[in-house]
């Protein structure tokens, strides 16, 4: 089935290469809404009005001027079972939403799975687009060619003085959410998240965890994105996320040579620990093992860990993940299974380097 | 900090209460929150945000002087068939259309979480032209106006003619 190679990796190619300022940021994404007129929205649609959307919007996307950007396989959601479905969102490539909520929902994938389009989500299109590193403007570019290209066939619901129109009010105008995904240790440990939070708040943009709105921030991992939609170009939200999280990549930079200056023996220790325990550990829960993780990290950035490289710390927090679990044991795991699992594979994943 | 009152949990909840003028500053743990009953929901469940939505939506007394005001609850939508009370309960609409039933009652809700009403961004390519090409011509008439005012009249008339050709290509894609 055309879905199992999208689940097999914990990594998606695109995450394969080192994007600019990598030691902070994970990864951009860009997300945009479309709906199409005289369409109900996915909320209030029957069965068929939705699945004429999915063959609309997927005809254009599979068989039309889409292939200029590249090959694109459509899955259906009826189609996946739950477990299926918790991998593509822990690899984001899916939202939590599409996997819940949504009834005749689809996603159609790039190979490299750096493009999703999401159909049927709470509106009918959702474009979303992921670089590795600080690339926003670059995730920008290519969601809004892509948006473009879909425009050509498609008649989108759009009001001069709203802009684009969507199912909630909150994405009205431009439908875009641009967001950057940073790795913030030091800010965290130096107790700085919490005057940086409001800072942030108050200039438009939110932070929340990393598998979106009401997740918790597991192993200081941050989602910075913008909250207005409306009243702002696309261009201005990009700049403002941009520069933003160009001012806290300096913040936690200071605050690493800070700690390396004044506590060196401290991180050095913690570092040390968190890969002792990676490396030994034969039952870890996801919450202990996302925070060794950080650490381990942490210690590979400031270079205090030689011949591991970060990108194993990415896969790692993705092949830990309940999802990504039971789907390598193809199985239904309890708690306290999942956590053997999950020490397991860590141990091995690290022998395998040294 | 920790917790002010049992002195050895971390204080996770800070607030102020305002009584009769008279302002407290507060640093408790979520226990001893609980205990005093000063905590408002349990914060390990999140707050839907939803229902945040739906508190905002409830200000609508700033149209009910509206003389086209007519009782928001029982407004329809006519395409999805979607009420404003429905709408106001979900926090999502039903279609496109439920956009200009609902406008009257729509601008102050913009306002209020975007900061902002009117859509200054991107405008669709194919189907947005004569939007686009009317953007422009709006443009072009302010310059033109200041550059009568500038007594600039060669550049005036340069763009006059622009101002014309731009009126045409419009009358011509409404067809």
């Amino acid at each position: 089935m055309a879905v199992e190679r999208y689940l097999q990796n914990a990594i998606s190619d695109w995450m394969c290469d080192d994007g600019p300022e990598s030691d902070i940021v994970i990864s951009s994404r860009v997300r945009i809404a479309r709906n199409l007129k005289d369409h109900p929205f996915p909320l209030l649609a029957t069965d068929s009005q939705a699945n004429a959307v999915i063959n609309k919007v997927s005809e254009t996307i599979i068989n039309g001027k889409m292939k200029q950007i590249g090959n694109f396989d459509l899955i259906l959601l009826e189609d996946l079972n739950d477990l299926q479905k918790k991998v593509l969102v822990e690899k984001h490539l899916i939202s939590l939403n599409l996997a819940n909520e949504s009834r005749k929902g689809a996603v159609t994938l790039s190979e490299n799975e750096a493009i999703s389009i999401m159909i049927n989500e709470e509106d009918h299109i959702r474009i979303q687009c992921l670089y590795p590193g600080l690339q926003i403007n670059q995730a920008w570019e290519m969601a809004n060619k892509i948006d473009d290209i879909l425009e050509k066939d498609l008649d989108y619901a759009f009001d001069e003085k709203r802009g684009y129109l969507t199912s909630c009010p909150t994405n009205v105008g431009t439908g875009i959410r641009a967001s950057v995904m940073v790795h913030l240790p030091a800010l965290v440990l130096t107790n700085q998240m919490n005057r940086l939070v409001p800072a942030i708040t108050q200039v438009g943009l939110t932070v929340r965890g990393i598998y979106g709105e009401g997740s918790e921030a597991l192993g200081n991992l941050f989602q910075i994105s913008n909250q207005i939609t409306l009243g702002q170009s696309e261009e201005d939200i990009i700049r403002n996320l941009h520069g933003v999280v160009n001012q806290i990549i300096e913040l936690e930079r200071q605050s690493r040579r800070n700690l390396v200056e004044e506590k060196r023996f401290q991180i050095e220790d913690k570092v040390g620990r968190a890969y002792g325990i990676l490396s030994n550990a034969k039952i870890i829960d996801s919450k202990e093992a996302a925070q060794r993780l950080s650490d381990l990290r942490l210690g590979i950035d400031l270079k205090m860990i030689k011949g591991i490289s970060a990108s194993v710390v990415n896969e790692l927090m993705v092949m830990t993940q309940p999802g990504f679990l039971q789907y390598i044991a193809n199985e239904i795991l309890t708690p306290e299974e999942r956590d053997i699992r999950r020490a397991t594979i860590i141990r091995k994943k690290l022998l395998e380097i040294k | 900090m920790l917790c002010e009152n049992c002195g050895k949990r971390p204080a996770t909840l800070h607030f102020t209460k305002i009584i009769n003028g008279q302002k407290n500053e507060y640093h408790l743990c979520e226990q001893c929150a609980k205990e005093k009953g000063e905590i408002f929901s349990s914060s390990s469940e999140s707050f839907p945000f939803h229902h945040l939505l739906s508190g905002l939506l409830n200000f609508d007394q700033m149209v009910e002087e509206h003389p086209l005001y007519t009782n928001p609850e029982s407004q329809r939508c006519e395409t999805c068939g979607l009420t404003f009370s429905q709408f106001k309960k979900m926090g999502k609409f039903g279609c496109s259309d439920c956009y200009k039933y609902f406008e009257l009652q729509l601008e102050p809700i913009f306002r209020r979480i975007h900061g902002n009403s009117q859509h200054i961004g991107k405008v669709p390519l194919r189907s947005g032209k004569s939007i686009k090409l009317k953007k422009e011509l709006s443009q072009l008439k302010a310059i033109l106006q200041q550059k009568i005012a500038l007594e600039e009249f060669e550049e005036a008339a340069k763009l006059r003619d622009k101002i014309r050709a731009l009126e045409h290509k419009i009358s011509e894609s409404r067809g």
